[in-house]
């Protein structure tokens, strides 16, 4: 089982953090500190698995990816296969590319509740749900359409049958 | 450059309209982004929070400002604030009908509360609503956020319209409700049980997302019970090929592998069906020896595939050649350049060597090259490696490098791991003891002395007492010298680890001036400093004054002038002042033994007998006399163990005294009398009296001064025959170790089992390969010390890894077995006058012998080793004095009343070890006495 998901630039500042069982914001605080103080501290060119037992508790294991000023961090348990996470990393990856066609560090920073949205698809409840970008994009779209349909309601309000667009 | 960027996205984004966000919320995460330091970073989150709190108390907000008030707080949250004034706003908008609305009220809400949270059952209605909903969307959304919310209490109200789900047309909806019915069984499995089929059935979808999802909580049912399971064996094996024979539509194909992720699925599930099934291994290996054949390993994803194959195969009974293919997947990892496969490489090998030993030794060079990559997940992996393949032969080897790293890395969990693996093996393994006390005293105790259990220093005092436990008194003298010296030289070093110090303060304390070498007031003056230096730790000087004690006993023993040193002086008058009991205690009893003449501190303290067993009369018949007098004059007499249990469970030694039968309302009646405890024989009501009756404080005064400290642990060592025995194998052996080895009549006609003298034999294996020509010597010399004991000759190692199984097995399963725990043993050697009549004369190594003997017949000598370090050998006291005295304080904390005043004043020593005594003395009951014992010390 995934135990969360994580986005941080290079700096430790997390940009976005999914915890698949409820943490108290403290102790998320603490794990994102503590992953990030372990992978700034990794050479380059090492493997991207580390065992963090330390932190998130017997049989944990973490894969990251380093993308420009991002860290792409999946925790797990020993149910999931690492290089198949690493994958998974970049499905993810993938995705948001396909979404703001050449993600960067600003996209995710600014489109906070999309990337919920997009992760949610893949990720579901702790075990990966879907791995094929373009379903995942199929979905997304079809929910970035209702927001459309939805920002304009209060202008106009003719779009009232947008948000069954979906459909 | 870096400004104009974010101007550009923002511009672009407010053209679009993205995904709603407002100016304001850019504004935020912008300055946030640019924030130079954490204070300015909180100092701007903490106006945003105050803004936020303003605004929410408006009334008649727009929807659409509410909704980015809402992501600006789950996004205060992310950055570890706390925003939980405006949890109730997301609650709220869940209700909304808009289904925009409702995902952002149920993405907060999914972030904000735990399931457990009270406004929880504010949004169980909505969630109902919604998960009836025409439009899919609204559905999904409720179940991604049920996931989340829904606790044991509310699984039951929403889980029929959950199951109606797992048959709703769009996939999407089916597999999410598959994945939280998966979750539902994950947080109470009780509550879906009866729904288990359902995942049977939608392993059939003819959505192949659907089933993939389906084997997310298969694997877990399977996991919890493989056989009733076994039926689908031949469904998984048959989905497993139409997946590699590309059946599934293009759509799933991932890097061109054919939907990837559930192929490792269901090789996960194939591995626990498979698991020591032959004929299920049997069926699925025809499909597995085309996944070998077929795996692209160009790709991660193919590689995955690989890897999950050799796991596989290394949990069913495979077939020589899937074997074969498995060792060749290895090898080609551990030849790749990516540091991603080598550690995959070394996690295949490492389970592969259990099936096939053999396969290790094809890459060892790998494998070494693997031990000094700078990448430590790397490192660290291939240390587990060798855990798993270190036998005698490369014991050593492996302890040193395992503890070299320890000693460089600063991560105090995994230092704590490594130096318990090395303790581990050194016990399990170690050549000879002088190497054992080099590395697992200088090396892992240095280093992480206040990381190891306790019971390792323990096991290392015992060791250094017993000796080799062959009749080689020069050898074992020999090895307590090494031990003095280097434990002399350690000892200036500043900031050594307590426990460290308590070992060294016992060694030198026994064996500090037993061969001459050193004098009795250098050692002094060594153990002098040692409680200066560390005064703020109670327990190295306690440690280091019963060291003192010992020294001085042994000079005047010996008949020499003892002349204190001005410092021991002065450290025995601080400590007669301590606020410490025991120390005061300590002290008092040192300077007690100083002024008693040579014989009677020769039976107090004999040399060299901390191995001795000793009798303990656990009646205490000596006193029936004295009893039948008492209960004469009216006392009362002895209430039995058994009415006293439930008060002796909860009792509190310290509080003794305030103890009374746990009552929770007022009482009206007068309190009972005291009731005696443990003291079997005694009548209680006599001796309740605080200030001591002179007869009794005379006649017990050994038992007053004998500290009722540390020392009850060690009486459970005396206790042989009920207690399963740890020496040899576990069943039948133990009877007869058992009957051999029990502590002898106390008078000193020792009675002494002269059980099979046969040296067993305990050479050093340090059978290191000759190199082999190629490659850097270096290299091949690490490589051949690490494999070197399996490359000579496969019956060898056959032979040798048949001989330590078994001893593994002995060593380290009896102490799971057996409740009783393992004691620390007691702080050493105290005082107490009159226990040295008591002590045998029996030689220890004789006993020790005897034992090795039996266990060596069938676990070689390797196993003689393991056997002597494991822990918790109950035939050998540690300190033969002190199982007596705490034989003895044992009963007297049983009895309330009666030894009130010593207690109070004296013993002390810390809780934890008093509950470990306390659970040891439930779980051994006392049988055996010797009504002559205490008759011969008190005369």
């Amino acid at each position: 089982m995934i135990k969360a998901v994580m986005m941080m630039n290079t700096q430790g500042k997390p940009r976005l953090a999914k915890f698949y069982d409820f943490l108290p914001v403290e102790k998320q605080q603490e794990l994102i500190r503590g992953v990030f103080s372990v992978l700034s501290s990794r050479p380059e060119n090492v493997s991207n698995f580390l065992e963090i037992d330390s932190l998130f508790g017997p049989d944990s294991r973490l894969v990251y990816k380093h993308y420009a000023t991002l860290y792409f961090v999946l925790v797990f348990d020993g149910s999931e296969n690492e290089l198949a996470m690493l994958d998974l990393i970049q499905v993810l990856v993938e995705t948001l590319d396909k979404c703001f066609s050449n993600v960067c560090e600003l996209d995710i920073v600014f489109n906070y509740s999309k990337m919920h949205t997009v992760l949610d698809e893949i990720v579901f409840g702790g075990q990966v749900l879907e791995t094929r970008s373009d379903e995942i994009m199929k979905a997304v779209e079809e929910i970035s359409k209702l927001e459309a349909a939805s920002n304009s309601i209060s202008l106009v309000p003719k779009s009232v049958s947008g948000w069954r667009g979906g459909r | 450059m870096e400004q104009l960027k974010t101007i550009g996205r923002e511009l672009a984004m407010g053209s679009q309209g993205g995904f709603g966000q407002s100016k304001e919320f850019l504004d935020l995460v912008k300055s946030i982004g640019e924030a130079r330091s954490k204070a300015e970073e909180d100092r701007i989150v903490l106006s945003e929070i105050d803004i936020l709190k303003r605004k929410l108390l408006e009334p008649d907000i727009p929807k659409r400002k509410m909704k980015e008030y809402i992501i600006r707080l789950v996004y205060i949250e992310m950055l570890g604030h706390d925003a939980s004034f405006g949890y109730i706003h997301a609650v709220k908008m869940t209700h909304d009908d808009n289904l925009l609305l409702k995902r952002t009220g149920y993405l907060a809400v999914t972030l904000f509360l735990n399931e457990d949270h009270d406004l929880i059952i504010l949004i169980v209605n909505t969630i109902q609503k919604d998960l009836r909903s025409d439009n899919y969307l609204v559905v999904c959304a409720a179940l991604n956020a049920i996931c989340r919310l829904i606790n044991e209490e509310t699984i039951p109200a929403v889980l029929p319209q959950v199951v109606d789900l797992l048959n709703h047309q769009k996939e999407a909806v089916r597999k999410k409700a598959i994945m939280a019915l998966h979750r539902f069984h994950r947080k109470s499995p009780s509550s879906v049980s009866h729904l288990i089929s359902n995942f049977r059935k939608r392993l059939c979808d003819n959505d192949p997302g659907v089933m993939g999802a389906t084997l997310c909580p298969l694997f877990d049912l399977i996991t919890e019970d493989v056989s009733s399971y076994k039926d689908l064996v031949s469904s998984f094996v048959s989905i497993l090929k139409q997946v590699t024979e590309r059946r599934l539509p293009k759509s799933y194909d991932y890097h061109q592998m054919p939907a990837p992720f559930i192929q490792i699925k269901l090789l996960k599930i194939l591995a626990l069906l498979g698991c020591g099934d032959k004929s299920a291994s049997e069926i699925m290996s025809m499909v597995l020896g085309d996944l070998f054949r077929k795996c692209d390993s160009s790709t991660n994803i193919g590689n995955a595939i690989l890897y999950e194959c050799i796991r596989c195969i290394s949990c069913i009974i495979p077939s020589p050649k899937l074997l074969e293919a498995a060792a060749d997947a290895i090898s080609k990892f551990l030849k790749s350049d990516s540091h991603n496969l080598k550690y995959m490489g070394i996690d295949g090998l490492g389970r592969l060597i259990k099936i096939s030993p053999d396969i290790a030794e094809q890459h060892q060079l790998a494998v070494i090259d693997c031990l000094e990559d700078p990448d430590d997940t790397l490192k660290r992996k291939t240390f587990e490696l060798l855990y798993k393949m270190t036998k005698s032969s490369n014991v050593e080897v492996i302890v040193d490098r395992m503890t070299d790293y320890m000693i460089s890395i600063n991560d105090n969990h995994y230092k704590t791991e490594i130096a318990s693996r090395c303790v581990e093996l050194a016990e399990q393994f170690a050549p000879s003891n002088q190497w054992f006390i080099q590395v697992i005293m200088n090396k892992v105790f240095e280093h992480a002395g206040d990381l190891v259990n306790i019971k390792v220093a323990h096991n290392l005092m015992r060791l250094i007492a017993e000796g080799f436990g062959e009749d080689d008194d020069d050898a074992d003298s020999k090895l307590r010298l090494s031990a003095v010296e280097s434990h002399l030289q350690i000892m200036s070093e500043p900031k050594l680890p307590s426990l460290f110090l308590q070992v060294i303060s016992w060694v030198l304390g026994e064996y500090g001036t037993a061969d001459g070498k050193y004098s009795a007031s250098y050692i002094s003056g060594k153990l002098c400093d040692v409680a200066d230096a560390y005064s703020s730790d109670e327990t190295v000087k306690g440690y280091a004054v019963s060291a003192l004690m010992k020294i001085y006993a042994f000079e005047i023993a010996s008949g020499r002038k003892v002349d204190v040193l001005p410092e021991c002086q002065s450290l025995i008058e601080e400590l007669l002042a301590s606020h410490s009991t025991d120390l005061q205690q300590r002290a008092y009893e040192l300077q007690a033994l100083l002024a008693l003449d040579a014989r009677a501190v020769e039976s107090i303290l004999p040399l060299d007998a901390s191995c001795e067993d000793i009798e303990v009369d656990k009646d205490l018949s000596f006193l029936n006399g004295y009893i039948q007098q008492a209960i004469e004059s009216g006392a009362q007499p002895y209430i039995s163990e058994r009415e006293r249990s439930c008060m002796l469970e909860t009792t509190d030694y310290h509080s003794q005294d305030h103890h009374e039968v746990p009552s929770h309302a007022l009482r009206f009646e007068a309190y009972e009398r005291p009731k005696p405890s443990s003291l079997p024989t005694q009548a209680s009501t006599e001796l309740v009296p605080v200030p001591e009756p002179s007869y009794y404080s005379e006649a017990h005064q050994p038992i007053s001064t004998s500290s009722v400290s540390e020392r009850e642990s060690s009486e459970i060592k005396l206790r042989l025959d009920g207690v399963k025995q740890k020496w040899g194998r576990p069943s039948y052996q133990s009877s007869t170790s058992a009957s051999s080895t029990p502590p002898q009549a106390a008078n000193g006609t020792s009675s002494h089992p002269d059980v099979g003298v046969g040296s067993s034999s305990l050479k050093p294996r340090s059978s290191y390969e000759s190199k082999k020509p190629e490659i850097d010597p270096e290299k091949q010399r690490l490589a051949a010390s690490l494999f070197g004991g399996s490359s000579t000759s496969r019956s060898d190692r056959k032979s040798s890894s048949g001989g330590h199984k078994p001893a593994k097995g002995t060593a380290s399963k009896p102490p799971k077995e057996n409740p009783i725990p393992v004691q620390p043993p007691p702080d050493l050697l105290d005082f107490g006058e009159p226990t040295a009549t008591s002590v045998t004369a029996t030689d220890p190594f004789k006993e020790l012998e005897g034992l090795m003997d039996s266990s060596s017949q069938d676990g070689g000598s390797t196993d003689v080793m393991g056997v002597l370090y494991s822990d918790a050998a109950p035939v050998t006291t540690t300190t033969s004095v002190d199982s007596l005295l705490s034989e003895l304080s044992d009963s007297s904390k049983g009895n309330p009343g009666t030894y009130q005043s010593q207690t109070s004043k004296g013993p002390n020593s810390k809780e934890a070890l008093e509950k470990d005594a306390l659970v040891r003395q439930m779980g051994v009951n006392p049988t055996s006495q010797n009504p002559t014992l205490f008759k011969d010390l008190l005369g």
